[in-house]
């Protein structure tokens, strides 16, 4: 789970990081209050995407009332396809150098890595790039750690310069039991920033959390903005199911991630010979394929209006294909108990682990809006085409 | 021969009590499996029956591989408890641990790798969040459909499960020497390019297929070692041309990998390195033929 920014601040605060005072404000009215108590502030926009500088989603505010006008450019903005809906505004600092500093997940090591630099600010990819020497690279070991050692070997490879290289060190320690402390993949600050004062402060805070860690952070679900998440994900999440809405006109269910990724791409490649329709949804119903998995399943597809037919690709592995063809026979059955009538063709693939069983029961159960069609291809085919159609 | 999990490998099973665990183990043993033991402290001392056969619970790894000879660990511990079980399994000095487990911290999952290393690299991890490794008719270690695909010519390296099905079924015809299922999480015991360098030196192995997904640059690193290393044919499959980008965020990301991540991208590294890439699972299988003759 990405954070926000203010999130972010906070999240550094609680584990002792020198950040600015802020708050956060969703109409003009509260940035006013806030304003009024921090004076003059920067009104930053609120948005899981970087470039929202360049793109006039950060502003200076003189007075109260400069914050409410400024919050009311910024509250409903675009920035690359991300409405801004919620104002972070902080004190002001006057800056003389910018610096950057992060934590992450290297992949490719299956380690921890820090990268930073004294060439911060809103270039660093281009730095990146171009002088790749001034961006310091150290591989962190998972269980030793950041200590006050390896925070001033650090500090010494990104060269600090010698006056703010105890605060650094400091952060980059306090950084450290953050990044661990919350689970985290990720924490970032661009800039870190020098004051004309002296001090180090983090201006920014980019806090990526992992969902895995879940179980052993029960204040990070309040964390999730659920006002950004599209209403049929919010939907499935209540029950489990693993959705993700996407733009097209197949309803797609499948069992396992690697499978139902697959069977986006069968299905947008057929698409291409039926008028360009795609697939309009990802969901991943798992290995065990209940009727009423299938059942919450089919009624979260179906109720995307988009949607005109729905494939159903499963194979067999673990539960046999004879349980999955009960669930969906089951499913419609349910949806009736619901009240909802179904009216969309599905096209069922089924293969694998008694797979001849399976068809059988589709086949006798005779239901006009069920089709079988038993390769991955040959049914993407037909589900486009039906979507195409509708 | 296959690759690591043969006829001769005795399993033990930690977390052989829980649903998950005991499940698995009955059908590993339905698979020819030699499981020798199960592991759960609070049980030490007792059996479980699985359809006839009575296989005794341990209280520690090491003392399992003292009592029945253990050479590999399948673990189906809870999430909250994979770190713990698998610094146990290294600490014994097993050879192959394979973490079925999914949902495992990421911190946890880097502590345990880092533990590994630290201690000499003597134990192979397979996963976390993986189907496991099959050696059809020899060996079951994990939850890959026994009945699925006979032995044969093939390797298989896959980070997805079910694609790891539909390939071994699409080409079932021909059999697998070992099918290994690596796991799609960010960090992982055995990558594709262990699994490739092992297939490469299995005389059984005539050619092998590779199955990627989107996301990190695994697929990229792997076609640069197959380039350098590998002269048996290589197939390979990628999902997720079509997914929509992920939200990326911050600078970091881009900065570490300098690859996109995309399915192209990987499409293109494999097919400069001499592998050929099929659109679909079909597809892939076609190729496979074709390189086989």
């Amino acid at each position: 789970m990405d954070l926000y920014e203010y999130q972010g601040r906070d999240v550094f605060e609680k584990h002792g990081l020198p950040v600015l005072a802020g708050g956060v404000a969703e109409t003009p009215d509260e940035a006013r209050a806030i304003a009024e108590r921090l004076g003059r502030v920067v009104v930053k926009a609120q948005v899981k995407v970087g470039g929202r500088g360049k793109a006039g989603g950060i502003k200076l505010a003189e007075t109260p009332d400069e914050a409410f006008e400024k919050a009311g450019q910024i509250l409903g903005m675009d920035i690359k396809g991300h409405t801004v809906g919620k104002v972070m505004l902080a004190e002001t600092a006057d800056i003389a150098e910018e610096y950057y500093f992060s934590y992450l997940l290297d992949r490719a090591n299956r380690t921890f890595l820090c990268i930073a630099s004294v060439a911060g600010g809103m270039d660093i990819e281009q730095v990146a790039a171009e002088t790749p020497q001034r961006v310091a690279k150290v591989a962190i070991d998972a269980i030793k750690g950041v200590d006050r050692a390896k925070a001033q070997e650090i500090v010494q490879l990104a060269q600090f310069p010698a006056g703010v290289a105890d605060q650094v060190a400091d952060i980059a320690v306090r950084l450290w039991d953050a990044f661990v402390a919350e689970d985290a993949t990720l924490v970032e600050v661009n800039p870190l920033a020098k004051i004309a004062d002296g001090r180090v402060l983090c201006l920014d805070a980019k806090v990526t959390l992992d969902d895995n860690a879940g179980f052993r952070h029960v204040d990070h679900e309040a964390l999730e903005d659920k006002s950004a998440v599209d209403p049929l994900e919010q939907a499935a999440k209540a029950k489990d199911l693993n959705y993700v809405k996407l733009d097209g006109e197949v309803g797609i269910i499948g069992n396992g991630a690697g499978l139902v990724m697959s069977t986006l791409d069968v299905v947008a490649y057929a698409g291409t010979r039926f008028g360009g329709v795609k697939p309009a949804n990802f969901l991943d119903i798992g290995g065990g394929a209940s009727a009423e998995v299938m059942a919450n399943g089919l009624e979260i597809v179906l109720s995307d209006p988009s949607v005109k037919s729905v494939f159903v690709n499963v194979f067999g592995g673990i539960t046999a294909c004879d349980a999955v063809a009960n669930g969906i026979i089951n499913a419609f059955a349910l949806l009736e108990s619901r009240g909802e009538t179904v009216t969309k063709p599905l096209v069922v693939r089924l293969d694998g682990n008694n797979a001849e069983a399976g068809r059988a029961i589709l086949d006798g159960a005779n239901n006009p809006l069920v089709e079988r069609v038993d390769t991955m291809d040959g049914a993407a085919m037909r589900a486009a085409e039906l979507a195409a159609g509708m | 021969m296959a690759i690591w999990l043969t006829k001769d490998s005795k399993l033990i099973v930690q977390g052989m009590t829980g649903s998950e665990g005991s499940k698995h183990t009955r059908r590993m043993l339905a698979a020819g499996t030699n499981v020798v033991g199960g592991v759960n402290p609070r049980k030490a001392g007792t059996s479980v029956e699985f359809d006839g056969a009575s296989v005794p619970v341990f209280g520690t790894v090491a003392d399992a591989m003292a009592r029945t000879g253990a050479d590999v660990s399948v673990i189906f511990v809870p999430p909250a408890f994979t770190r713990a079980a698998v610094v146990e399994a290294i600490d014994a000095g097993i050879g192959l641990a394979v973490v079925i487990t999914e949902g495992v911290p990421v911190h946890d999952t880097a502590a345990f790798w880092a533990h590994a290393v630290a201690t000499g690299n003597r134990t192979r991890i397979i996963g976390p969040n993986c189907p496991g490794i099959a050696s059809p008719g020899a060996s079951n270690a994990g939850i890959i459909p026994a009945d699925i695909a006979g032995s044969g010519r093939i390797g298989l390296v896959s980070k997805s499960g079910t694609l790891t099905y539909q390939m071994m079924y699409e080409l079932r015809d021909i059999g697998f020497s070992t099918a290994v299922g690596i796991g799609g999480d960010p960090i992982i015991g055995t990558t594709h390019i262990a699994a490739l360098a092992a297939f490469q030196d299995d005389p059984e192995t005539e050619a092998i297929v590779m199955i990627g997904e989107i996301g990190g640059d695994a697929e990229e690193r792997a076609a640069e070692f197959i380039r350098a290393n590998v002269t048996k044919p290589v197939v390979g499959y990628i999902a997720g041309f079509t997914a929509p980008p992920g939200k990326t965020m911050g600078h970091a990301g881009a900065i570490i990998s300098g690859s996109s991540g995309t399915a192209e991208a990987k499409k293109v590294a494999l097919e400069a390195a001499g592998v050929k890439v099929g659109k679909t699972p079909s597809e892939t299988a076609r190729l496979m033929r074709e390189v086989m003759g």
